[in-house]
């Protein structure tokens, strides 16, 4: 448009900066265009510079392709639980003395509270150590392996404690053929991810091996076809659910969907009861089943070269560690940063744990935060009204590459859900992925006080926009 | 303290909700602590465990709604009322959401229509938007001031080619279709087009040309480096263009600072091209004839507005330069001997500009922060010198606070200080009203020019308070408004930032000539 149309049109200003004369132009009529604008790359020259190669046009051409691969993948991924297994027999460089955790990697003396209450708990639960002192001590002496859960195509909610005789699903991404690993919701509160670790935690998690494990292993050995994760994901989010702090609905599929096996499996009746009855005491019981079908999607979707899509989010409770597909392993981190939220009757924000946990792969797949439009029933969580957690799930469609027609939202008009975080869309608008999760207590031995949302820290996004500038330009 | 328990029977509230609740209710000023559950026997547990005990939570069903308060005895009332209004879900107005965009890609997408975009975020961000802006074949407007000659370059190199328009950095004022863009006043439309390198001399050049009864096409802003020999006075050859081509547009006025000698060459010969009369007013500059039929060269704001209007047919008779002899006598005649200086504290650079100029034509010792001549220039922490005209909306002054315009209180303390100066016979204030200015910039002067006034007279002077209030009868306030109530507190008002210029200066003067 020349000067001379312009003088011949409609004038309709975008104004972006100072609202004031957004507010000039309005009363003058002439409907201006509202900004909420941040600087790009957190204000940072560097990343700014970066932001600028990456957007040269053949190489924002390059990236594109890339990304719209790895989409493609991300959408195409077919997650079909195939069965249960231990830990050491499952999972890929599992040992008797490996303890996998969530986030990105850290040492035992840096872990935070509930993390190191997790850890020392798995340990006697493993009988490695005799009481949780011991724990302490073996823990820190070097003899045991600590790793992260995201290294060992596996994800683990909140500390994310992983040891060798715990059971986890195993979920086949039918389409690529690649498969990914998490272990069985302790249901919840007073549990070991959350960083409890006394005798009540530890019975639990002997009955989870030797009852709850063994009689889901055999349902699904009676169930030859496995159970197509997506499809039953899709269902919940039109009951009502997000899947990641919501999974009434999702709990409710997956059991009718174990029932009959679980039925017909040789178990005592006594043995069925008490694992019907567990599923029934929290609504969590198919949450990492969520987590663990996000994994599998998004790992066929790592190692495009070129591309700019976020892979993997995770925290240990210190570090926030992001992974992106055009740099395969390697993991850029951040701080952990505080849970808002409400809390149980007696807790307040001093005594929350900084964000951990594995299970933001919910959000880097789609769902969870991103999919806070489908669970009005919890919007308190993001201390909001309904028309906000709209607001939430269409405002990530700014930093992701696409919308997943299979997973979609009924009360936005079944928009699909934003898939594909765009580091490069992430920092040029300063807005970061939204993020539903639990809050647990900072002290080991606890547990969960507390729900709530949160961000990743800029930082990691600053280091993998670095990072791609680098290697693409 | 007092405990207040309330059980609500057969009250349901979902978990999650009344965590959120427990946590608003905590928050209560006056509120020690709060609980707001369910009678389930795992909250009652969580009472007794904090020794909150009490017969009617003993006899409450998991149906019924639990509030437990502790606050102090004279704050229930209130806790419980603010209690109250959580339980109730009164959320804060559910006005129909304000659509926003975090990105240009984003707006540009959702309203194709848009196509300028006024930018005013930090300078070192302003550029990348831009650049993003006439990729995507929009106009662009850049009020952020800090963006490197080079950028602007650039930019105005891409516009050019791409036939867009780059007003600015630093432009504070455009009209464009009769929209006011950031600082900006309220003038008919008409026929007469500006360029202004100077956004308070294009502001004011439009102003008194809907005073003389003229309107406005457009107001194209250009940025104060346009005319500089980096940029070469790309946009203003381009807006000059635009508007020869322009059919609602009869006249043209270019309004700037004395640009070097090759660019001034180059904007007489654009506009000497054009098809129209052309008044161009280069503040300050000692050339005369423009070398062009069509070109006619005007020294101040007052005399373009003046020159511009005839030459649309408007009749401008009647409107004289020339300051009111019988005010210059009254107000020497009441100044004392040792009362020899003017001291302008301006919010317009042009203004300032302007009114220097004038000065300079009859004093040498003129001071400013915007001098070009070295041995006579201050700076923001400098005290006056002889005569002093500040342009305190330089970034010496801003220093990172608003800019006087939106902020007309940063001047107070130095009016005080120059009040203070027994030398010190007229302080010249500007006042600039209209759309991005302040609401009542006189309003917040008014109690120091009383003060100054104080100062003065407990010395036996009298001190000259000298204003002009730069705005139409149809801006928001009405200019009328603000000279009611500058006279009111016994200031002189000037009829333009010309009559304000000569006027500081003949005030002081202290032969007869006129």
């Amino acid at each position: 448009m020349t000067i001379n149309n312009l003088f011949g049109s409609d004038l309709r200003p975008v104004n972006l900066g100072l609202d004031m004369f957004a507010d000039d132009l309005a009363a003058q009529g002439a409907r201006p265009v509202r900004m909420d604008w941040a600087p790009p790359g957190g204000g940072d020259p560097d990343v700014i510079d970066a932001l600028s190669r990456l957007e040269r046009p053949e190489i924002a051409e390059k990236i594109d392709a890339a990304n719209a691969v790895a989409l493609e993948r991300i959408l195409a991924a077919q997650p079909f639980l195939e069965g249960f297994g231990q830990a050491l027999d499952t999972v890929p460089g599992m040992t008797p003395t490996t303890i996998l955790h969530a986030g990105p990697p850290i040492e035992f003396s840096r872990m935070s509270g509930p993390m190191k209450g997790a850890v020392t708990g798995a340990l006697v639960f493993e009988k490695l150590a005799s009481n949780l002192d011991e724990a302490f001590e073996l823990a820190a002496s070097g003899e045991i392996t600590f790793s992260p859960c995201h290294e060992h195509q596996s994800v683990g909610s909140m500390a994310g404690v992983t040891s060798a005789s715990m059971w986890v699903h195993k979920v086949t991404n039918r389409a690529f053929g690649n498969t990914a690993y998490t272990n069985l919701s302790e249901q919840l509160s007073k549990i070991l991810r959350f960083g409890a670790n006394d005798q009540s935690v530890v019975d639990r998690l002997n009955w989870m091996r030797d009852v709850l494990g063994p009689v889901l292993a055999g349902a699904m050995e009676l169930n030859t076809d496995g159970l197509d994760l997506r499809l039953m994901l899709s269902q919940a989010l039109h009951m009502g659910d997000e899947a990641h702090n919501r999974n009434v609905a999702g709990t409710t599929l997956l059991f009718q969907a174990l029932a009959p096996y679980i039925l017909e499996s040789d178990f005592t009746t006594k043995e069925k009861r008490e694992v019907f009855d567990f599923i029934k005491s929290s609504d969590y019981f198919s949450g990492p089943t969520w987590m663990v079908t996000a994994k599998a999607a998004l790992d066929a979707a790592n190692g495009i070269e070129n591309s700019t899509v976020v892979t993997t989010m995770a925290r240990n409770g210190v570090d926030f560690g992001i992974r992106v597909s055009g740099t395969g392993g390697q993991w850029f981190t951040g701080p952990a940063q505080e849970v808002i939220g409400p809390m149980f009757a007696g807790y307040t924000r001093d005594d929350g744990g900084l964000d951990m946990g594995d299970s933001a792969i919910t959000e880097t797949f789609g769902i969870g935060g991103f999919a806070m439009a489908a669970a009005p029933a919890i919007v308190a969580l993001v201390g909001g009204t309904v028309e906000e957690a709209m607001g939430y799930s269409r405002s990530m469609n700014t930093i992701t590459t696409g919308n997943n027609p299979n997973i979609t939202i009924p009360a936005l008009d079944f928009m699909g859900v934003p898939t594909g975080i765009d580091v490069r869309k992430v920092m040029e608008t300063g807005l970061l992925p939204l993020i539903n999760t639990a809050i647990a207590h900072k002290e080991p031995g606890i547990g969960m006080i507390g729900a709530g949302i949160t961000h990743p820290p800029v930082e990691a996004f600053q280091q993998a926009l670095r990072a791609l500038a680098d290697r693409l330009a | 303290m007092t405990r207040h328990i309330d059980i609500r029977k057969n009250t349901y509230l979902d978990s999650v909700s009344l965590m959120s609740m427990s946590t608003k209710a905590n928050g209560i000023e006056g509120v020690t602590q709060a609980f707001i559950a369910m009678a389930t026997p795992m909250n009652k547990e969580v009472l007794a465990n904090l020794s909150i005990t009490d017969p009617a939570i003993d006899d409450a069903r998991p149906s019924d709604l639990m509030i437990v308060i502790d606050t102090d005895e004279d704050q229930l009332a209130r806790a419980v009322g603010e209690v109250d209004d959580i339980l109730a879900r009164k959320s804060a107005g559910n006005a129909a959401a304000d659509i926003r965009y975090n990105t240009l890609g984003q707006a540009f997408d959702e309203v194709p229509d848009a196509n300028l975009v006024l930018i005013s975020v930090n300078g070192a961000f302003a550029a990348r938007e831009a650049r993003k802006a006439l990729a995507a074949d929009r106009h662009v407007m850049i009020f952020s001031d800090n963006v490197s000659i080079e950028d602007e370059l650039e930019l105005k190199t891409m516009a050019h080619e791409k036939g867009l328009l780059l007003m600015g950095p630093d432009c504070g004022t455009a009209i464009i279709n009769g929209t006011g863009l950031a600082f900006a006043n309220a003038v008919r439309r008409g026929s007469l087009g500006i360029v202004g390198a100077s956004g308070t001399g294009s502001q004011e050049i439009a102003v008194r040309i809907h005073e003389l009864g003229g309107g406005i096409s457009q107001l194209i802003g250009t940025g104060g480096r346009d005319l500089s020999t980096s940029i070469g006075g790309i946009m203003t050859i381009d807006a000059i263009r635009a508007l020869d081509a322009d059919p609602q547009t009869s006249v043209i006025v270019v309004v700037s600072k004395p640009p070097a000698d090759e660019v001034a060459s180059a904007v007489l010969a654009a506009a000497g091209a054009t098809t129209k009369p052309v008044v161009v007013a280069f503040l300050g500059s000692e050339r005369t004839e423009s070398g062009y039929a069509n070109v006619t060269l005007a020294s101040g704001t007052h005399a373009a507005a003046v020159a511009a209007v005839r030459a649309a047919g408007i009749d401008g008779a009647g409107v004289s330069e020339s300051v009111d002899t019988a005010l210059v006598q009254r107000v020497r005649s009441a100044l004392a001997p040792e009362q020899k200086y003017v001291r302008g504290l301006f919010c317009g650079g042009t203004l300032c500009d302007e009114a220097m100029f004038l000065a300079l034509e009859t004093f040498d010792d003129v001071y400013s922060n915007i001098q070009k001549d070295p041995a006579r220039h201050l700076t923001a922490s400098m005290p006056s010198v002889a005569h002093t005209y500040l342009d305190m909306g330089d970034d010496d002054f801003t220093d990172g606070r608003p800019h006087p315009m939106i902020a007309p209180e940063v001047r107070l303390d130095r009016l005080i200080a120059e009040a203070r100066d027994p030398e010190v016979g007229v302080i010249a204030l500007d006042f600039i009203v209209g759309f991005g200015s302040h609401e009542n910039p006189v309003g917040v002067t008014v109690p120091a020019i009383a003060k100054a006034k104080a100062i003065a007279a407990e010395r036996g002077q009298h001190l000259e308070i000298l204003a002009y209030v730069l705005g139409t009868d149809l801006d928001t306030p009405a200019v009328a408004e603000q000279v009611a109530l500058l006279e009111e507190a016994g200031v002189t008002v000037a009829s333009s930032s010309t009559n304000l210029g000569l006027l500081a200066r003949e005030f002081v003067a202290k032969d007869d000539t006129l």
